[in-house]
């Protein structure tokens, strides 16, 4: 299981992304990139990086933001692209013309994982490439104006998810793409959040220790898609893992592991969905429905989360 | 970590002939964001009181825009040329030795915090 370190030893490693991205103000894609890349600790990078949010951000023509080896890819082959760069790597050393290490590393959004690149990660995952796999989910298309992604949750607002006379909001539950890896029996998945850094840099050091594919699942806030405060966005992340609805494990090698249990301070969705106006539609007449739906949908996951870390018969931390 | 050192000038940038940029639209300057200023974005701006901060660092941590200056382990200020203002820092600081101050209100005091 990750070992945390402490706050002074990790802002010993440097920053990788450099100030002058063009994210929005309160962004939690950077959040998750800047505490990743401290967890490669010295090593070198190539980053790959598939089209969303962070990748037109950080990468505006003439600058670049990565202080890393970047390579720019389409939206559905961030994770073909970098296990490409790997085995290219891979070969290059059996020859003898590299003898330095070098770790990989590629970043998608929800719409760039969940959705259109899931087969190259797929692919990649079962090809058992040596690289870590990044997802930033923000729970939409937020780059392209709030279109809804398999990551969008039940009831969520978005501009393809209206709410109005026929619906409200999102119909569909939210895929969830943690499991979807777990499934390819990899060494190495992990949930995280951008509220708790020692835990996520924590996770990106396993991850790029790991040999073979690692994935990390990122809640990262999204202030103008969830219409929801910039200066919140981390409060916001740090309510909805107190409620469940995004809890932070590990699997690996197939073991479960639960890094933080609420227990008696689990909260209700309903605390964090208030202060998110992609929901507001919710508390108004008729929206009991969905929110009940919602509430019970997270019970039941967390349950079944419980259910396979006890599996595992590995102790659990409380208060993370 | 070896990043590119290399400098480039992009200052006339929209006066180049097409071969004058690289093959693949390659940034052989790694990190040159930083030259780019997104400080105008700011409508406040955070200010720290020096004598309640704990240095527990949670600002640097949280700041989407490596916009908190840490030198030997401490945070000795803030990078107004990239700082967006989003007031992530004065909501986590768990000293609360960071307010957020409108740009108007920091103009009108004659800049002094």
């Amino acid at each position: 299981m990750a070992t945390r370190l402490a706050p002074k030893e990790l802002v010993t490693r440097g920053d990788r992304l450099s100030g002058g991205h063009r994210l929005c103000a309160g962004c939690g894609a950077s959040i998750v990139v800047r505490n990743v890349l401290k967890g490669a600790k010295d090593h070198p990078l190539v980053v790959g990086c598939a089209t969303g949010c962070l990748e037109v951000s950080t990468t505006i023509y003439p600058y670049t933001a990565w202080k890393d080896a970047y390579i720019h890819t389409a939206f559905e082959n961030a994770a073909a692209t970098i296990s490409g760069a790997e085995a290219a790597f891979q070969s290059l050393k059996k020859q003898g013309k590299v003898s330095k290490d070098c770790k990989f590393v590629a970043f998608g959004g929800d719409g760039g994982t969940y959705d259109i690149g899931i087969q190259s990660l797929s692919g990649a995952l079962e090809r058992g490439h040596d690289f870590v796999y990044v997802c930033y989910d923000n729970g939409a298309y937020m780059n392209t104006g709030f279109q809804r992604s398999g990551a969008t949750p039940l009831g969520a607002w978005t501009t393809t998810t209206p709410n109005g006379k026929v619906d409200l909001g999102k119909r569909q539950n939210r895929k969830n793409l943690t499991a979807i890896c777990a499934a390819h029996n990899i060494p190495y998945v992990a949930q995280a959040s951008v509220h708790n850094f020692r835990d996520l840099i924590a996770k990106a050091e396993t991850a790029f220790e790991t040999e073979g594919p690692a994935v990390l699942v990122v809640l990262s806030p999204c202030p103008r898609g969830w219409r929801s405060d910039p200066s919140q966005s981390v409060e916001m992340a740090r309510q909805m893992v107190q409620s469940c609805y995004w809890p932070l494990y590990e699997i690996i090698d197939g073991r479960y592991v639960i890094n933080y249990d609420p227990k008696a301070k689990k909260i209700p969705v309903l605390d964090w969905m208030k202060a998110q106006g992609r929901f507001g539609h919710l508390f108004k007449a008729g929206g009991e429905d969905i929110l009940q739906r919602l509430q019970e949908n997270v019970d039941r996951e967390w349950q079944r989360l419980q259910a396979l870390a006890q599996l595992g018969a590995v102790e659990t931390p409380a208060g993370a | 970590m070896s990043p590119s050192q290399k400098k480039w000038d992009v200052s006339k940038i929209q006066e180049w002939p097409p071969e004058k940029h690289e093959a693949g639209a390659v940034i052989p300057e790694a990190g040159n964001a930083v030259n780019y200023q997104t400080g105008g974005w700011r409508g406040e701006r955070p200010v720290r009181d020096a004598d309640k901060c704990t240095q527990c660092l949670f600002c640097y941590f949280y700041c989407p825009d490596t916009s908190v200056i840490v030198e030997d382990k401490k945070v000795v200020g803030f990078d107004l040329e990239h700082c967006k203002g989003c007031g992530i820092c004065a909501a986590e600081c768990p000293a609360d030795a960071i307010v957020m101050c409108t740009e108007t209100d920091f103009e009108q005091n004659g800049g002094n915090e």
